[in-house]
């Protein structure tokens, strides 16, 4: 056994207020707002930022859907129906001329009735930037005709092909962004107040409130969901404007996605409402009011923001069911779902796959809301 | 010879957002086998980690950056580095859980609700001696009868939740000793646990470190526990060690000024007369001219108690409901019991009481956060008698701003989305009071008053630390100037040096401004020294009720006398009698002895035995021949 331990005194001196100094990024970091917080939070998480930014840049191309389109929405070319897209060529024969596509020459292949195009190589046609182009009504407000990309004046340019009208597949995505992106915003603003309202209720009185909405809330969840869009939307009257058979849509939308959202509030709410400095605000006599506004509000708000972003892909994904089958938004008014519809043929499919393409925006939209609400969602509470 | 675990110079940092952070910073101590070695050190000084990176569990984000751990396995007498060993090796694996072994601070968390208790103490033997089937068995019943389980058989087949705390850190520690380890490290074993049921565990580690020769390691922040089961002592500030040494050398002569300010902070239990504490960072409340100290009325009655409570009780219904309804009971359980005190004003009574003995219960009725089955709480405003008990809602408001509430929990009382500033201000933007510039005026004086920086205003909560967050709470409580101040437990979250500072600002704080507490606590040594009266509360009763020398110097209930005798000491030569500790069954009213027995029919009263000492019993001639 080794001896006794020897009694051993540090020699390093003792400062009692060492641990309450603040080093200046502790400074910066203890003055941060919740907002602060979460945004710094945010910036860690690199593809909620990512697709923050796809998303901003896909709002802010709906502005200026003419500027951006080669084609005005309704152009038509009969000569080339179904064509399939062009690629953008750099080099002509060796020598560097900028981008550039070769014109299509259509044939009828009589076996199979297919229309056939095949690319002329011998005459460049180029791409021009800033210029003056199809003729459109900006926004219906004024007519113009400046594009940042239009054709050759002798040529054409179907990046994305043409449907069975000859329109430009490009052009009318881009166009069909605007109903589609919003759709989500104004159903989801919606189901938002309807959320927070309902949910706010049930989790605040509790009691029999509290369990009708949960019944209310199980029964709408339990029906199924195609068949009953179907129904609203047959409801909605035939002679309508497609402008009225749009906002009918949305709401129809927020109409049924509301329960997910008050869920969500209640059960924060019933937490929150045991927090103790909640408790300790009800103890000083405060309101309920006072409470839920100063105290509840402003602690589930950022979670509440998280799960509207995570909803409103349902929403654009249910535009675009509902107008593939027809039953949503109708012609002439042009959105994804609407553009898809016409994918609906599995024979038009197989010859000329490019229909198919408005499924690639759907995807790029609903994922990178997803990615930004995960994003949002783990940035909401920075106090962990 | 080399000792069992020798720590050389080991250094721990962690990598966070803001770069690495250095928790151990070149820490060495020794165990020798068969004795006890601390760690004492408050929160953040690094000494869980120590106690991690023995084990091979630090966080993920953790790492040893240099230094050894030697651990001498007396079986075999291999030595082996911990610190440079792979923490996924299977080296490591038959070490960590065979030879040495841990218990946690949470016994509720460290066991699994889905397994019984034999099944996760026979997978220890399972894993680390390949024992299975009837032989494991036998064993983990051994083990069990060893850690002196009341029912060894039984308690093979029960579920950890069907276990009181001390029973489930009792089957922790089987589960850690089955296999005979060298060294148990024991990380706070007894910090979540009640005081009574704290000495027995402590008594039971103790018991079995000589039964089996083992050494133990044991971390804690606790310096009464220290005194009373270490042999050799580490204490660690900042991650580094400031002294070291023999527990009486610690206690008797400690040399440096770190340990000297901790050991003055402690609460004792004699005190001269007008001693105080003497807390790390001391602080001075500075009361302006706004926040006046409030002066009784001329004219009333300063000798009438300022609350009084009757025959308070509170039970709470448990339904358990069987399939489809089928198979339904309804369990009963009384909260508070018949309950009857009363607050004189500018005293300050505490009531003390294990966990489920109903002290938070009293005071959540009192402020009428919960309503009370029977009895009445009557309030003394200006000399009139008001009954709180009766008063609804909206006619409680007045009284919200005369009677408040200190949480126990520093981090959840303030709400993290707002600033101080708005914290503090609170009350007023409550009861509409003041305007802007007078708010902000009141608001500065309650910084100075808490002896908080108010340049801090606009910082958040989470920029400070338990200390300084629990100051805000009082701030905050007594922005409104308020006659009564009912307190929560308020210093059982913090750190012993800020103990001390907050119970300071509390003594401090009722001279200055002329305030009455009902502090509510557990903790023996605490209410020692801050309150005047002190009751008693076990299982929903009140059974002693005294001013605070008389019930130290004669305690006449059994509980009141177990529980005085389970309070671990800070002193070597004043150690626990773990024998009577172990031998208690004073928490069960059941085992009362008469008079002080739990009767159906006419259930015993409070007596008065004189000098303002009662004793919850039934017959006073019986009790005088005790006396």
């Amino acid at each position: 056994m080794s001896e006794d331990l020897k009694h051993f005194v540090s020699s390093a001196p003792f400062d009692p207020v060492s641990i309450e100094q603040l080093t200046p990024e502790q400074e910066k970091y203890y003055l941060a707002s919740q907002w602060q917080m979460m945004w710094w939070r945010f910036k860690g998480h690199r593809l909620a930022v990512f697709a923050g930014i796809v998303l901003i840049l896909s709002y802010l191309s709906i502005i200026i859907s003419e500027l951006i389109a080669p084609y005005a929405l309704h152009t038509r070319h009969t000569d080339h129906i179904y064509a399939p897209p062009q690629a953008i060529h750099f080099m002509h024969e060796g020598d560097f001329v900028g981008p550039f596509v070769y014109p299509l020459n259509y044939t009828l292949n009589m076996d199979t009735l297919k229309r056939e195009y095949s690319e002329n190589t011998s005459e460049p046609r180029s791409i021009r930037f800033l210029c003056s182009g199809d003729p459109y009504e900006f926004w219906g407000l004024f007519d113009a005709s400046f594009h940042f990309v239009c054709p050759d004046k002798k040529g054409t340019l179907f990046l994305m092909g043409t449907d069975r009208l000859g329109r430009d597949m490009l052009s009318r995505l881009i166009y069909g962004a605007r109903i589609s992106l919003t759709v989500g915003l104004i159903g989801i603003t919606i189901s938002f107040i309807l959320g927070i309202t309902i949910g706010g209720m049930a989790g605040y009185f509790g009691g029999w409130v509290d369990s009708s909405v949960q019944r209310v809330i199980e029964i709408l969840k339990s029906l199924p969901e195609l068949p009953l869009w179907m129904a609203l939307s047959a409801a909605l009257p035939a002679n309508w404007s497609p402008l009225l058979i749009y906002l009918g849509i949305t709401i129809i939308l927020g109409l049924l996605d509301w329960p997910g959202l008050a869920r969500a509030v209640r059960s924060k709410l019933l937490a929150l409402r045991e927090e103790d400095y909640a408790v300790a605000a009800r103890l000083m006599g405060s309101t309920p009011k006072h409470i839920i506004g100063r105290h509840l509000l402003p602690n589930f708000m950022s979670h509440l923001i998280a799960s509207a972003t995570l909803s409103v892909p349902s929403m654009i994904l249910g535009e675009t069911a509902l107008s593939f089958l027809g039953l949503g938004l109708r012609p002439p008014i042009t959105s994804w779902g609407v553009l898809l519809s016409e994918a609906q043929n599995i024979e038009s499919v197989a010859l000329y796959p490019w229909l198919m393409v408005p499924m690639l925006p759907v995807v790029i939209i609903v994922l990178a809301f997803n990615f930004l609400g995960d994003g949002l969602r783990d940035a909401a509470d920075p106090y962990d | 010879m080399v000792d069992l675990l020798q720590i050389k110079d080991l250094h721990v940092g962690f990598d966070s957002r803001a770069g690495r952070v250095e928790a151990v910073c070149g820490v060495s101590f020794r165990v020798r086998e068969g004795s006890c070695v601390a760690v004492v050190g408050e929160s953040g000084s690094g000494k869980s980690v120590c106690a991690q990176a023995v084990m091979g569990i630090l966080p993920r984000n953790a790492s040893i950056a240099s230094g050894s751990i030697l651990f001498r396995d007396p079986k075999t007498e291999i030595i082996t580095d911990l610190a440079a060993l792979d923490t996924r090796s299977e080296e490591y694996r038959t070490i960590r859980g065979g030879r040495i072994s841990i218990i946690f601070q949470e016994p509720m968390t460290s066991l699994s609700p889905l397994h019984t208790v034999g099944d996760q103490i026979t997978e220890a033997l399972r894993l680390h001696e390949g024992l299975s089937g009837d032989a494991a068995k036998a064993r983990c019943i051994d083990i069990l009868t060893l850690v002196r389980f009341p029912d060894p058989v039984r308690a093979y087949k029960t579920y950890s939740f069907e276990l009181s705390g001390g029973l489930r850190q009792r089957a922790m520690i089987a589960m850690a000793l089955v296999c005979g380890p060298a060294l148990l490290i024991a990380d706070e074993p007894s910090t979540a646990l009640d005081v009574t049921v704290q000495a027995q565990i402590l008594g039971l580690i103790k018991d079995l470190q000589k039964e089996l020769g083992m050494a133990v390691l044991m971390i804690t922040h606790d310096m009464g526990v220290v005194a009373n089961v270490a042999d050799e002592v580490v204490v660690v500030y900042h991650g580094e060690v400031m002294e070291s040494g023999m527990v009486d050398d610690i206690f008797r002569k400690p040399g440096h000024p770190y340990l000297q300010a901790l050991l003055r902070a402690v609460p004792k239990f004699e005190y001269a007369e007008g001693e105080r504490l003497i807390p790390l960072r001391e602080i001075k409340p500075h009361r302006g001219h706004l926040l006046k100290s409030r002066d009784t009325p001329v004219g009333i009655d300063n000798t009438k108690p300022i609350l009084e409570v009757n025959n308070l009780s509170k039970s709470f219904t448990i339904r358990s409901e069987g399939m489809g309804g089928v198979g339904k009971s309804v369990l009963k359980i009384k909260a508070v019991d018949h309950v009857s005190f009363d607050v004189a004003r500018g005293e300050c009574l505490a009531i003390v009481g294990e966990s489920g003995c109903g002290k938070t219960t009293v005071s959540k009725m009192i402020m009428r956060a919960m309503d009370a089955d029977t009895g009445e709480i009557i309030y003394n405003d200006q000399g009139t008698d008001v009954r709180l008990s009766d008063m609804g809602d909206k006619e409680m408001i007045p009284f919200r701003k005369k009677i408040q509430y200190i949480f126990q929990d520093p981090f959840g009382s303030l709400n993290p989305r707002m600033t101080v500033f708005d914290i503090l201000s609170e009350p007023f933007v409550i009861h509409k009071i003041g305007d802007d510039a007078y708010r902000r005026e009141v608001v500065l004086e309650l910084m100075n008053l808490v002896g908080l920086d108010p340049r801090h205003l606009n910082r958040y909560p989470h920029s400070f630390s338990g200390g300084q967050r629990q100051r805000i709470g009082i701030a905050r409580v007594l922005a409104l100037q308020p006659e009564l101040v009912i307190c929560d437990e308020p210093v059982s979250a913090l750190d012993v040096s800020v103990q001390a500072q907050v119970l300071n600002l509390l003594k401090d704080l009722k001279k200055e401004m002329g305030l009455t507490y009902l502090f509510i606590s557990h903790d023996m040594a605490v209410v020692n020294y801050i309150a005047d009266r002190i009751a008693v509360m076990c299982r929903g009763r009140l059974v002693e009720l005294a001013p605070k020398e008389l019930l130290f110097k004669s305690p006449q209930h059994p509980y009141t006398k177990a529980l005085l005798d389970s309070v671990p000491f800070p002193d070597p030569s004043h150690p626990l009698d773990f024998q009577a500790v172990r031998e208690t069954t004073m928490t069960n009213p059941d085992n009362w002895p008469d008079p002080y027995d739990v009767r159906d029919a006419t259930d015993a009263s409070l007596i008065d035995i004189g000098g303002g000492h009662f004793v919850r019993a039934h017959d006073l001639s019986n009790l005088r021949t005790v006396a």
